[in-house]
């Protein structure tokens, strides 16, 4: 192995994972936004809204994240929709991220015991402050522990704006390799870093768990 | 209301699940301070009554009242979901399996409804959680979590809840189907304090000498409808139905079976002990 090759471009590499630390904050943000509002239209009681919230998560379970990017960065433009590469990325795959969030917020949710609902409600509590005050702060720390296979998922899933040319690791890698004919160094460089992030946010994720469970 | 109410008014009660026919006609009325017992075999229907009284399980037909307001009316979403909370909170129900709040202390367990729902403060609602938390001798567990109590400890803290909103009635299913037989007596000695102060109440129960004891009226009920009703002498000493006779003929020997079956054990205890 390289060594002195890799201790050459790994500063570039640490700004790419900048990137892709950007990235994953971002599509997990708008993941849990879009996770959040779809599972609450998948269990309100319009059907209209609960046919909507499973169009939505049926479409971006059911294809392929890279048909949902390129769709969006090199399909959008024909349809007014003119995304530079970083946010088609952000948007896309945070679309496709709060479909799989969607569904595991609402493992959750529906696996708070029906006997609490019953008990908030036979207190007087209306079907929306049972929820919140009830049901929600229950599934919350149900769903920490998914939502970081979700999160962990995404973190890996973000290589593939490398197919749109966003600088980030995995692009990142693949170009040094152009220049350097050094594949096993550039990947090998690459996946450090991706271990350190998943690692981190791993920690963090536990470490909620951990906060958030009742004595 | 100028017409003479009945506290509590069940009209011509229906429950079905598609063919399958629940309640079956059934009335009842209890009166202001009334305690009064369902007993029955098991899917008689006594579970689906009780939880028609607050709409839990909505009736498919018939009426139900209480102290002069229709509790299940037809009303649109919106309204009925108003009238109904209100309703609701003039009804306390305590369930087989608590059902307490595990993310919330003993404290909150008791104060969350009221400060939702009556505005009180901190003060006034830590006021009101020691009060009813003495009441059911929970004092010493204020601050610990549901997790943290037995079986008995936490039917008392939910009694305590359902009482912390001042309800006019008293539903209890089963309170006591769920505990081990060495804790079934602090629940039902809360019970009886209860029925002292003169709580309406009504109790879906499988312990006989516990209605016997403490209720004004028993009703037995079998295949959804109302077999028999009337004091607890009359009903366990001289019943006049067939149906009623031969339940509790059966009650009984299953009782004496799980005495003796308790005994065997205790007995067989004891022995090994004396072995080693
Ligand atoms: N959601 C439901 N769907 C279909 N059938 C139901 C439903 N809930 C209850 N039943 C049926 O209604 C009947 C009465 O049930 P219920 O729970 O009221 O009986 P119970 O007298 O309380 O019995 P137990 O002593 O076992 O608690 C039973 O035959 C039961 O299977
Ligand atoms: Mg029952």
């Amino acid at each position: 192995m390289d060594i002195e090759l890799i201790l050459k471009v790994y500063p570039y590499f640490l700004e790419a994972a900048v990137v892709t630390i950007e990235l994953s904050v971002l599509t997990v943000l708008l993941g849990l936004i879009c996770g959040a509002l779809a599972a609450a239209a998948r269990m309100s009681r319009f059907r209209l809204l609960r046919i909507i919230g499973a169009v939505y998560v049926s479409v971006f379970r059911g294809t392929p994240a890279l048909i949902q990017l390129f769709l969006l960065y090199f399909g959008g433009p024909q349809i007014g929709i003119q995304l530079d590469a970083f946010e088609a990325g952000v948007i896309g795959l945070g679309l496709n991220i709060g479909a799989y969030m969607a569904e595991t917020m609402r493992g959750a949710i529906v696996s708070v015991d029906g006997g609490q609902t019953e008990a908030a409600r036979t207190l007087g509590l209306s079907r929306a402050q049972a929820f919140r005050k009830v049901t929600l702060p229950q599934a919350m720390r149900l769903m920490i522990r998914p939502l970081g296979v979700n999160i962990n998922a995404q973190i890996k899933g973000t290589a593939l704006v490398a197919a749109i040319s966003v600088v980030e690791l995995t692009y990142t890698a693949q170009r040094y390799i152009g220049s350097t004919y050094k594949p096993f160094e550039m990947f090998f460089l690459a996946g450090v870093l991706y271990i350190i992030i998943i690692t981190v946010t791993g920690k963090g994720i536990t470490y909620l768990d951990r906060k958030a469970r009742l004595p | 209301m100028t017409e003479a109410h009945k506290f509590v008014d069940i009209r011509h009660a229906q429950k079905a699940y598609g063919d399958l026919e629940v309640l079956k006609d059934i009335s009842l009325t209890v009166d202001r301070g009334e305690i009064v017992a369902i007993i029955g075999p098991s899917g008689s229907g006594k579970s689906t009554l009780l939880r028609a009284i607050n709409d839990l399980d909505s009736l498919t037909g018939g009426e139900v009242w209480l102290d002069g307001v229709q509790i299940n009316k037809n009303l649109p979403y919106r309204q009925y979901e108003k009238h109904i909370n209100a309703m609701r909170q003039q009804v306390g129900m305590v369930f087989q399996h608590f059902n307490l709040f595990p993310h919330l202390s003993v404290r909150d367990n008791v104060t969350m409804a009221p400060k939702l729902l009556k505005g009180l403060s901190d003060k006034e609602a830590d006021k009101l959680a020691e009060e009813q938390l003495n009441h059911v001798g929970m004092l010493e567990r204020i601050d610990y979590y549901p997790s943290q109590l037995s079986g008995g400890q936490k039917q008392r803290v939910a009694i305590a809840r359902a009482l912390a909103m001042q309800p006019k009635l008293m539903l209890f299913d089963e309170a006591t189907s769920a505990l081990d037989p060495e804790l079934v007596e602090e629940v039902n000695l809360v019970m009886k304090r209860l029925a002292e102060e003169h709580m309406t109440m009504i109790i879906v129960t499988h312990e006989m000498d516990f209605a016997a004891s403490v209720c004004d009226r028993v009703i037995f009920m079998d295949k959804g409808v109302v077999v028999e009703q009337g004091p607890p002498s009359v009903v366990f000493q001289n019943p006049t139905e067939e149906r009623t006779k031969e339940f509790l003929r059966k009650h009984l020997a299953q009782h004496h079976a799980q005495n003796a079956a308790e005994a065997a054990a205790l007995t067989a205890a004891q022995t090994n002990e004396g072995a080693k």
